[in-house]
Order: C-alpha cells, then sequence, then structure tokens
C-alpha cells in the first residue's frame, strides 16, 4: 500500500475523495484552508469557496439534501457564522453524508479567540470525531460520512491547529464508488416549521442515545492499559502528547468526542487508581465525566487558556521538571508585519496621520494594529467594521463619523460587511467604509473570491463589480483609488469623511505577493540627503531601517512602492521609476 | 518514541522554512524512518517569527518537540536562532545564518538588536556553525536559495546517503529551480 506523508488538511480532503464525495464548500480560515484547496485538485470532487461559512454550509445542506455526500469546511470561529444552519440541519438530519469541519485554534495560532467548538457538537446534538493525526483525519473523514448517514445527523470532524497543520504517514486507498442518494421530496424531513420540528426534536434525542451506545462499542474509543496507576482520557493533539510525555500510563483514547460513553470510560475509571483528563481549552470531557460521578481531574492542574504541551503533561504528571531557562537578555519581539510593499499600508499610515478613529476587521490589515502605525481602534470578528463605526455615530453624535472609518477588506466585505453597510443607508449614518480591495483573500494564503475572478479550481468565474454593488445599496459617494497615488487618496479620504452621509472607497491594487505589482527597482536612500529624523519609518515597512544614524533600504525586500520617499522631507528616498501604476 | 531526532527549523515568514522541513521530511522517509512535521500557518507568516519542527525514528508520537528537547536547530536568521536556543538540549547541535533580519521593534528604534548574538551561542554551544549562508545563496544563483544552502549544511550531521537529500530536493521544488538549489545544497555542504 501506498503511503504518503500528509497535514491533516491535505488527509481530510484525501478521505472525503475515497469516500465518494461529491461536494465540498468553504470559506477560507486558519487553519482549515488547506482542506478545500487539497479537496479542488480532485477532479471527482465540486469544491468551491463560499462568500462566507454560512453559505458554505447552506451550499453542502443542499447538496445533502439532494443525495451527495457533502463537505463545508471552516476555521472555529466560522461555525459561529454558520451556526444558524448548524442547529437546525441536527433536526432535518441529512440524505447524503454530512460532515462540518471545525478547525480550532487552541493558543490563537492566526485567530481572534480559541473557543472550543466541542461545545457546539453537544449544543447542537450532533456528534463529534476527533482525530489525533493524519491517517485518522482520513479514516474519520470517511466514518463520519458513514456515521452521518447511518444515524441520519450532521456529523462534526473536529480539527485543531496540530492537526491541520501537521504532517504522518497516511495510506492511501482508492475511490470507493458509492451512488448519491435519490432525492425524495419529504416536507416532514425537511421543512421545519414548528409542526415539522417538534417530532424531529424527539428523534434527534433517541438519535444521540443510539450514538451513545456507538460510542461504546466502536473501536475508536479504545482503553489502552498500562500501568494503573495513572489514567488518561484524552483524543485528539494531546493523545500523542500523553504517549510520549506519560509513556507508562493506561489511556482511554477518544476517537468520538461527543457523546461519551457513560459505561466505557466508568469501567476505565474503575481500573484505575488515579484519573485524569487532560484537554486543550474547556473541561468538556471532564465536566461530563464528573456530572456522571466519575471522579478525575483535569482543569485544577492545566491550564483553560492556550495549547497543552508535552513538557506540561510532563512536569504535571511524570514528575520532570521543566528545563530551567538560561536568563537571555531582553530578544526582541518579531510579530508579523504587513509586507514590504503592501498597498494596505499607504492607506493606514493616512489613517494614523489624520487621527482618525478605526473600526477595522479581520484580514492581514489587521496588523495595521501594531506600532509603529497602530491605526486601528477595534477589530471583533469578519464584518464588524461597518456596523461598529454606524453604532459609534449612534454613541458619540453624528460629528464622530467625520472623523471615523470602518475598514475592511474585499472579501470581509463580502463575507458579511454588506450587510452592515446596507444598515448605514437604511439608518442613515454617516460613516466612510473604506475596502481594501487587493483581488484576494490574502491572509489565508491567497484564496479566490467572488471579486477575483476565478473560481476554487482556479477557472475563470465572474468578477463582482463592488462598485456597482455598493451604489446599488444606496451610498451616494462612491470613489475607486489607487493606494499608491498619495495626494489623491488623501483627497478623496477627506471628502468623504466630510461627505454628510454613507460613504465607501474602494482602495484597489493587488497584492504585493500575487507579483501582479510592475516589479520596480528598490528605492535607494541618499545618505549626504538624508538627515535621519525617522519619518519614513514611519509607515512601519520591514525593508526599513537605521544605520549610522542614517535611514537604510532592504533591496532584498523593497518593492520600490515608493511610499517612504513620499513622506521624506528632504527628498533623500529616491523611488523607483515606476511602470505599474 | 524516545530515539527520535528533533530538529527545528526557524526564521522569518518568507525564508522558506516550510520547504526545508518537507526536504527534511521526504529524506528522513527514504531513510525509513517514521516522521512527523508540524508548521504553522497564517497570521506569522507575515515576516513574524516562524518555526517547522520535524521529528523521525522508529516510532514518532508528538508532532511538536518538547521543550529543551531539540537535538538540532537550523536558524535562517540569527536572533531567531538566539530565541529557540531554550529549546535546543545540552548536547544539540545549531547551524546559523549570520545575517540580520531587523524585527518591528527594532526598526521603529523602541528596542535594540542584539550586537553579541554569536557570542552568547557560541558561549553556550562552542561547536556552533554561524556562517554566511545568505553569501552562498547568491553564489549559487539566487537568495531565495538560503534555505537549501542550510540543508546542505545540515546534511554533514546526519548520515544519510548524498542522494536521499538531492531526491528529495528533485521533488520539492519546481522542475526550473532544481539546478540552482542543487547546487545551493552542495555549497551549503561543502
Amino acid at each position: 500500500m501506498v503511503k504518503k506523508l500528509m497535514t491533516g488538511n491535505e488527509a481530510v480532503a484525501r478521505g472525503f475523495w475515497e469516500a465518494s464525495g461529491r461536494v465540498v464548500s468553504a470559506y477560507p480560515g486558519t487553519p482549515s484552508t488547506e482542506i478545500t484547496e487539497n479537496a479542488a485538485r480532485y477532479d471527482e470532487l465540486y469544491a468551491e469557496w463560499a462568500p462566507n461559512e454560512k453559505v458554505a454550509l447552506e451550499v453542502a445542506i443542499g447538496s445533502s439534501m439532494g443525495g451527495a455526500r457533502s463537505l463545508a469546511a471552516m476555521k472555529h470561529v466560522g461555525l459561529n457564522v454558520a451556526a444558524d444552519p448548524l442547529f437546525t440541519v441536527a433536526y432535518t438530519g441529512v440524505n447524503g453524508g454530512l460532515l462540518i469541519v471545525s478547525a480550532d485554534d487552541p493558543g490563537m495560532h492566526s485567530s481572534q479567540n480559541e473557543q472550543d467548538n466541542r461545545n457546539y457538537a453537544r449544543a447542537a446534538k450532533i456528534p463529534a470525531l476527533e482525530p489525533a493525526d493524519s491517517a485518522e483525519a482520513k479514516n474519520f473523514t470517511k466514518l463520519g460520512l458513514a456515521l452521518s448517514e447511518q444515524y441520519d445527523t450532521p456529523v462534526m470532524l473536529r480539527l485543531t491547529t496540530r492537526i491541520s497543520h501537521s504532517q504522518s504517514f497516511v495510506e492511501l486507498e482508492d475511490r470507493e464508488e458509492i451512488e448519491n442518494k435519490e432525492y425524495k421530496k419529504d416536507i416532514t424531513k425537511y421543512v421545519m416549521t414548528p409542526a415539522g420540528a417538534r417530532p424531529r426534536h424527539l428523534q434527534i434525542e433517541a438519535r444521540m442515545v443510539a450514538l451513545a451506545e456507538f460510542a461504546a462499542t466502536s473501536d475508536i474509543n479504545r482503553a489502552e492499559y498500562r500501568s494503573k496507576e495513572i489514567g488518561v482520557v484524552c483524543s485528539g493533539a494531546v493523545y500523542q502528547y500523553v504517549r510520549e510525555a506519560l509513556p507508562g500510563a493506561s489511556i482511554y483514547k477518544l476517537g468520538m468526542v461527543y457523546p461519551l460513553s457513560y459505561q466505557s470510560i466508568s469501567k476505565f475509571s474503575q481500573q484505575v487508581n488515579k484519573l485524569y483528563v487532560i484537554e486543550e481549552l474547556d473541561p468538556f470531557i471532564e465536566n461530563i465525566l464528573k456530572s456522571w460521578g466519575i471522579e478525575c481531574v483535569g482543569k485544577d492542574i492545566f491550564s483553560l487558556c492556550g495549547e497543552i504541551f508535552p513538557e506540561t503533561i510532563a512536569s504535571e504528571l511524570a514528575d520532570c521538571p521543566l528545563p530551567e531557562i538560561t536568563k537571555t537578555p531582553s530578544i526582541p519581539p518579531r510579530p508579523p508585519v504587513m509586507c514590504a510593499g503592501c498597498p494596505h499600508r499607504a492607506v493606514f499610515y493616512m489613517f494614523n496621520k489624520l487621527k482618525l478613529t478605526v473600526t477595522g476587521d479581520i484580514g492581514c490589515y489587521t496588523l495595521a494594529a501594531a506600532p509603529p502605525l497602530s491605526a486601528i481602534d477595534s477589530t471583533v470578528c469578519m464584518g464588524a467594521s461597518i456596523g461598529m463605526a454606524h453604532g459609534l455615530e449612534k454613541a458619540l453624535g453624528r460629528d464622530s463619523s467625520h472623523h471615523t472609518v470602518a475598514v475592511l477588506g474585499e472579501s470581509t466585505f463580502m463575507h458579511s460587511g454588506i450587510t452592515s453597510l446596507i444598515n448605514t443607508v437604511y439608518n442613515q449614518s454617516a460613516v466612510t467604509t473604506v475596502i481594501l480591495d487587493n483581488s484576494i483573500t490574502a491572509m489565508t494564503g491567497h484564496q479566490h473570491n467572488p471579486a477575483s475572478g476565478r473560481d476554487a479550481k482556479g477557472e475563470i468565474a465572474p468578477m463582482l463589480d463592488l462598485a456597482a454593488l455598493v451604489k446599488a445599496c444606496g451610498v451616494k459617494m462612491v470613489n475607486v483609488v489607487d493606494p499608491f497615488d498619495l495626494a489623491k487618496s488623501e483627497k478623496v479620504l477627506k471628502d468623504s469623511l466630510a461627505f454628510d452621509g454613507p460613504s465607501v472607497i474602494i482602495y484597489r491594487q493587488p497584492c504585493v505577493l500575487l507579483g501582479k505589482t510592475a516589479v520596480n527597482n528598490a528605492c535607494i536612500v541618499d545618505p549626504k540627503e538624508c538627515i535621519g529624523c525617522k519619518r519614513c519609518l514611519k509607515c512601519g515597512c520591514p525593508a526599513l531601517g537605521i544605520s549610522e544614524g542614517r535611514a537604510i533600504i532592504d533591496d532584498k525586500q523593497c518593492t520600490g512602492c515608493g511610499l517612504c520617499a513620499g513622506l521624506c522631507p528632504k527628498e533623500a528616498i529616491t523611488a523607483a521609476e515606476s511602470e505599474g501604476k | 518514541m524516545t530515539n527520535c531526532c528533533n530538529i527545528i527549523i526557524t526564521g522569518v515568514g518568507g525564508q522558506g522554512t516550510v520547504l526545508a522541513g518537507r526536504i527534511i521530511s521526504l529524506a528522513a522517509e527514504a531513510a525509513g524512518y517514521d516522521v512527523k512535521v508540524s508548521e504553522v500557518h497564517g497570521m506569522s507568516q507575515r515576516g513574524g517569527s516562524v518555526i517547522t519542527q520535524v521529528r523521525f525514528g522508529d516510532s514518532v508520537a508528538a508532532p511538536i518537540i518538547a521543550f529543551g528537547k531539540a537535538d538540532i536547530v537550523l536558524a535562517f536568521e540569527k536572533l531567531e536562532a538566539l530565541r529557540i536556543l531554550p529549546y535546543l538540549t545540552k548536547d544539540g547541535k545549531i547551524i546559523v545564518n549570520n545575517r540580520a533580519l531587523l524585527p518591528m521593534p527594532v526598526i521603529t528604534g523602541v528596542m535594540k538588536y542584539p550586537d553579541d548574538i554569536e557570542q552568547q551561542i557560541l558561549s553556550v554551544y562552542d561547536d556552533a556553525e554561524i556562517f554566511d549562508a545568505l553569501a552562498l545563496a547568491e553564489e549559487a544563483g539566487n537568495a531565495k536559495s538560503l534555505n537549501i544552502v542550510l540543508l546542505g549544511r545540515l546534511s554533514k550531521l546526519l548520515d544519510w546517503p548524498q542522494n536521499y537529500w538531492t531526491d528529495a530536493i528533485a521533488k520539492a521544488v519546481k522542475p526550473r529551480f532544481i539546478e540552482l538549489n542543487l547546487k545551493a545544497f552542495a555549497l551549503g555542504r561543502e
């Protein structure tokens, strides 16, 4: 059998393909993005980028109802957006198998919170599987689809960053050709009016009991007996850490994290002297065990916050103290920054210069909150910027909107900003919305979107006309500007802020990493002219620096965008000849 | 599980640590080992500190390396080498590109880039290999082959036939860059 080193995300796509999957819909979000990217590489799979996670799940629900095995993938916070269909598809159940992949991010490597989405499985009353490596990611994807059809339920596959983005060996199998299920009109199953939903709720409760029985008999939940001194209940990546940190401990390894089997875990607990539950984030398993009267220790020793590491487990339970850290003099941190040549930088430099209040959003541009730009006042969730700016006006008065902007990327605008823009028109505020259109969903690694002109498979797709869209919403002042044209950018911004009504500025310039920007020569500093005032450094470009009191430019990083040259009071920086503007 | 070789590759987002991890894992696979690799995508890739972790051995459980348990550190930037140092075992090996990339707090003048990084590393690991890998990458024809130069140096620490490495490089990079990268590998290994 062929084995291949794969990330958990690649393995999910492979498992979906092998299990005769048909339809994948998703919105990109770290750490889930590569599931859809990999699915799009299989000819037999239809894979798409939806404008947001709610749409993605609804697409998957529709294709499941139509009889095809379907998958919707998202990061943990994406499931908040998709929560509305989630809680009701739990009632309707499925036709073709339906898998909802939630990729959680303990430790917040790339997220705004670290919510634990196992809670969603419990709240929505659906089963959740959690793989511990890539091989299980593939196998659980296939099992999840089968369980979905067998128990007439959507199934959650819960991943974490360490599973999604870790590679381990996977045995490759062939695609099993399974016919789509027949679509039959069934009003009592798919139309969730109160009269339809009440009997479905009864079925769901019965289904959870049946699934708990499955949990008791399935070999994806298993007791591994070693020393009886310590027993540990765990799942996912933590299972691997426990094996490593406590090689002698007995383990109850959960493959299905919801629902749990009382009989199986209770039996295990009776075999060991001391029972621990080791899980990242919430005491999800621990609380269920305690509610059953099973004595165990969990969050009394392990943190509710962040990831758990092998050394933490070893130091707590194996008496292996953490190695002493040799005192090192303060090492400057290296936070992520907007790239050299990023078209967003000039816009945020302007915001900072004009001392605007800026309600921000989710994307690369969130990095503008960091010094030296420090140009964002709030970041909450996808699309929040416009609604929050409207709310600020209601709290602070209409004049506040003359020095406030809402800023978000084009992908985020289409995801969930547009409804808030409609609100500013309908409820007549004077919010200025700035859409940074860089022709791609950049932060997650360049995925196409409805305004990029390509689909998830890279084929040409209709391109949404953002300016026409915002005009159709009723916005009277709409401008499209090149952010590298500093003078025009600032004039348009000032005019829009002064306008007494909703206004939109679309700053349009492709992401520098797309390589579409004309390649310029690096900018050059004339050290004789430079007075060392450091004004250029205020734009926060990583290609700039200071050496012997004079500005320097790293020609390896500089793309010649010329922003710093425009800021220099002594014209000591020469912008390269530009061809692409 | 206890006989794993643990390698941490550290650098700055965009320097090619992920590709380096992929090549090591392919070579380790050719050598017949179980392999696990862990990396972090997303926000930190935008010019922030990044690490890729590669573990290989008869059987590997965790995809990440416990604190203080790295056998080898491959650092693409010397401040990142200093930052990761506590992860290295007492008798571990460290290979460092001696060029500096300034982080934003240094660019804005809030903090100072330490000027004694090489001495600090050598005071703990006197056999640390600190050299100008970027110069060799440029000699090979492209500064971006820095990661492969460092792999060339790493290859001297692992007792594998050279073709495991060259095959892995040929598999992992685009066909038109194979020759350049093989040259970079050879320069790093010299």
